[in-house]
């Protein structure tokens, strides 16, 4: 049974309430949300299995810290869509605003369209599928996790990259410090395969470039000062 | 023959010896002096204010007979839960990492048994803090180390850190020597590597961005936790009026006494504004919104005494919260470890190299051995000891002043030794009715 949610006539706090109240539950249930109007937070704090969808673009912080739950939006998302993020999928059918996927720790965050700039900044395990292109300093201090792009980057790609792996198939227009492109080994192909099958992408993993962190500037060095 | 007398060899005040050890040490390495701690040099402070007890003009309470209150309520413009605490004396943010987790576990007990909440730090929420702690801040900070919804949910109030005192405007560099594999594990990084803690938070560029986080955190969290919003001494006056625009239940103010885990001495004594300096126009702030008392006021920042505290409430603030002072009443820095800080080059009171790891007192380490050093139950009835310490010696003073809750402290109450003091703390000059800017004569 899908339930309708109408935020032309439902505060936010409503709206919020029922849908953590049946996350909570594990209720597996299916939520519509018709007019949101773009409005902030919405669905985020989701702690359990819970399938929603938004008829309509979001406001900033959509499906924050998001656990468990299927959120989709039918529309484009503002900035920090699904900051946080520890675990479900987020899908986005349109574009996604600036730092969209910051500081996720897991779960799937599929952009159907472009990302703008510090798409992943400080992800830390999430993996974040674009299928568009996606704007400057993105991926800054990421930790963990994986960020494909199918488009182009923008500028700085990776600066002060740790440990998590970039794969873009169109162009970068510059890495940021300590980010370097690395060959694509087979378990890099099958990853990379795994992830362009969940987000129903349409691309092969061979024409994607790896780039990931050169680790020189793991540990202070005055030597490296100038690359900071 | 006599000798020619000679001029006794005098050292340059510019170039003191302090300043030419740093300037060789700065030779050698090539790296900038970085250390933990607060501000070292002598800035204008609480000690420069006094207090006019009662006697004719005031009618003073008698001590240990007449009661006077030191509850203070934090949270109570939006929050459905805001915080009670029996003292107006919190435990300031230290994280996981930098501190061991016996140091956490003690500030915890500790805390608790004085009726008063502690916070978390960068490291995430451990165990041992939040079993311990009654009342449990968590910090939700730029580098978002360990964040996750279930432990925003488990904690009493969440702060939103923007600036610290120490370093306003800077981030913090924890060095690989510190990074254990829980220590790793929480902030999701190798083992062994430099953490950076960024200076700003990733995913919001100002204080609108900030009003619609907070939402975000609210609808989280059930619209129950006070969001508290932290920011370090430089531009009190604006970035209180701007905290409070954003949605601030409570603003902590930390001014440039603050501690540090680990930051550049350069950032720490040459960045910001003595705490003493940033009361006044944070509270003023407060008064120009109409939010003074309705918004809350934490300061802290080299608070060290009852006297502190008092100060601290009379010029304004709701509470106070100490972080360095709480890890000397754990046992940081204690003389009975002299040999073994004389081995690490430096003498007890003086150890500021919290992030080598090697803290003799087993309180700024990671280092298993260390560790086992300090117990947590006896550390933490040193910290209530000294809790309560202060608690009556704000008392005494506020009871002096006539006064039945230590909130009822004002300016009225005080005067300043010094016309730096008088200025910074807007209170007269001792033997004048007079401060620097005040209109009249």
């Amino acid at each position: 049974m899908t339930t309708t949610l109408d935020m032309a006539t439902t505060e936010l706090r409503e709206v919020n309430t029922t849908l953590q109240g049946a996350a909570k539950a594990q209720a597996n249930a299916k939520y519509v949300i018709v007019n949101p109007r773009g409005s902030h937070a919405m669905a985020c704090g989701l702690d359990g299995a819970l399938d929603v969808t938004i008829k309509g673009s979001t406001g900033y912080y959509c499906a924050g810290m998001n656990k468990e739950a299927t959120i989709t939006v039918e529309g484009s998302a503002g900035p920090g869509v699904a900051e946080n993020m520890m675990s479900g999928t987020v899908t986005i059918e349109g574009d996604a605003s600036q730092y969209a996927g910051a500081t996720g720790h897991g779960g799937l965050l599929n952009i159907k369209g472009n990302a703008s700039s510090r798409c992943g900044i400080s992800m830390k395990g999430i993996d974040i599928v674009v299928h568009g292109n996606i704007g400057h300093m993105s991926a800054f201090m990421a930790q963990k996790g994986n960020l494909v792009v199918l488009g182009d980057a923008g500028d700085a790609l990776g600066d002060s990259l740790y440990e998590a792996r970039l794969f873009v198939r169109g162009s970068v227009k510059s890495l940021g410090a300590d980010c370097i492109e690395k060959e694509m080994r087979t378990e890099h192909i099958d990853l990379l395969k795994k992830l362009l099958e969940q987000a129903g992408a349409d691309a092969r993993p061979e024409e994607f470039r790896r780039y990931g962190s050169a680790r020189k500037l793991y540990n202070f060095n005055i030597d490296h000062a100038g690359e900071y | 023959m006599d000798k020619t007398p000679q001029t006794e060899p005098r050292q340059n005040w510019t170039f003191s010896t302090s300043i030419n050890s740093e300037i060789r040490r700065a030779a050698a390495t090539g790296i900038y002096d970085i250390r933990g701690g607060g501000a070292k040099r002598r800035v204008p402070h609480f000690d420069d204010l006094l207090f006019l007890g009662a006697s004719m003009s005031r009618y003073p309470l008698e001590g240990y007979r007449e009661k006077c209150d030191t509850s203070v309520t934090l949270g109570t413009r939006f929050a459905s839960k805001p915080i009670e605490l029996k003292i107006p004396i919190t435990i300031a943010g230290m994280s996981f990492g930098s501190l061991s987790g016996p140091a956490k576990e003690a500030l915890g007990r500790g805390a608790t048994m004085a009726g008063t909440s502690t916070t978390t730090g960068d490291g995430g929420m451990t165990e041992e803090e939040r079993g311990h702690s009654e009342k449990l801040v968590y910090q939700y900070l730029p580098s978002r180390y360990g964040m996750n919804p279930d432990d925003l949910r488990r904690a009493d109030a969440i702060e939103v850190v923007v600036g610290q005192g120490a370093k306003p405007g800077g981030g913090g560099m924890l060095l690989g020597q510190k990074i254990t594999e829980r220590v790793a594990g929480m902030r999701d990084l190798p083992v062994g590597i430099d953490q950076r803690s960024a200076c700003r938070h990733p995913d919001w560029t100002g204080p609108d961005d900030l009003e619609i986080k907070i939402l975000e955190l609210r609808e989280i969290t059930n619209w129950e936790k006070p969001i508290y919003i932290k920011v370090g001494g430089a531009r009190p006056y604006y970035d209180t009026a701007l905290a409070v625009k954003a949605g601030a239940d409570v603003v902590v103010l930390d001014g440039m006494q603050g501690g540090t885990a680990a930051t550049q001495d350069v950032f720490i004594e040459h960045v910001g504004q003595p705490t003493l300096a940033c009361i006044r126009p944070a509270v003023q702030a407060l008064q120009d919104l109409g939010m003074h008392r309705e918004v809350q006021l934490i300061v802290s920042g080299g608070i060290r005494s009852g006297a502190d505290v008092a100060k601290a409430l009379a010029l304004g603030a709701d509470a106070v919260s100490i972080g360095t002072a709480a890890l000397v009443a754990l046992g940081d820095n204690d003389p009975k470890w002299e040999a073994e800080y004389n081995k690490l080059g430096t003498t007890a009171g003086a150890y500021d190299d919290w992030h080598e790891g090697r803290d003799p007192a087993g309180i700024t380490t990671q280092d298993p051995e260390l560790m086992q050093r300090l117990d947590p139950e006896a550390a933490g009835r040193r910290l209530r000891n000294y809790l309560n310490v202060m608690t009556l010696e704000c008392q005494t003073i506020a009871r002096a002043c006539g006064h039945n809750h230590v909130h009822n402290l004002e300016p009225e109450d005080l005067c300043a030794l010094t016309m730096e003091a008088a200025a910074m703390a807007q209170v007269p000059l001792a033997g004048t009715n007079w401060y620097p800017g005040k209109p009249g004569f």
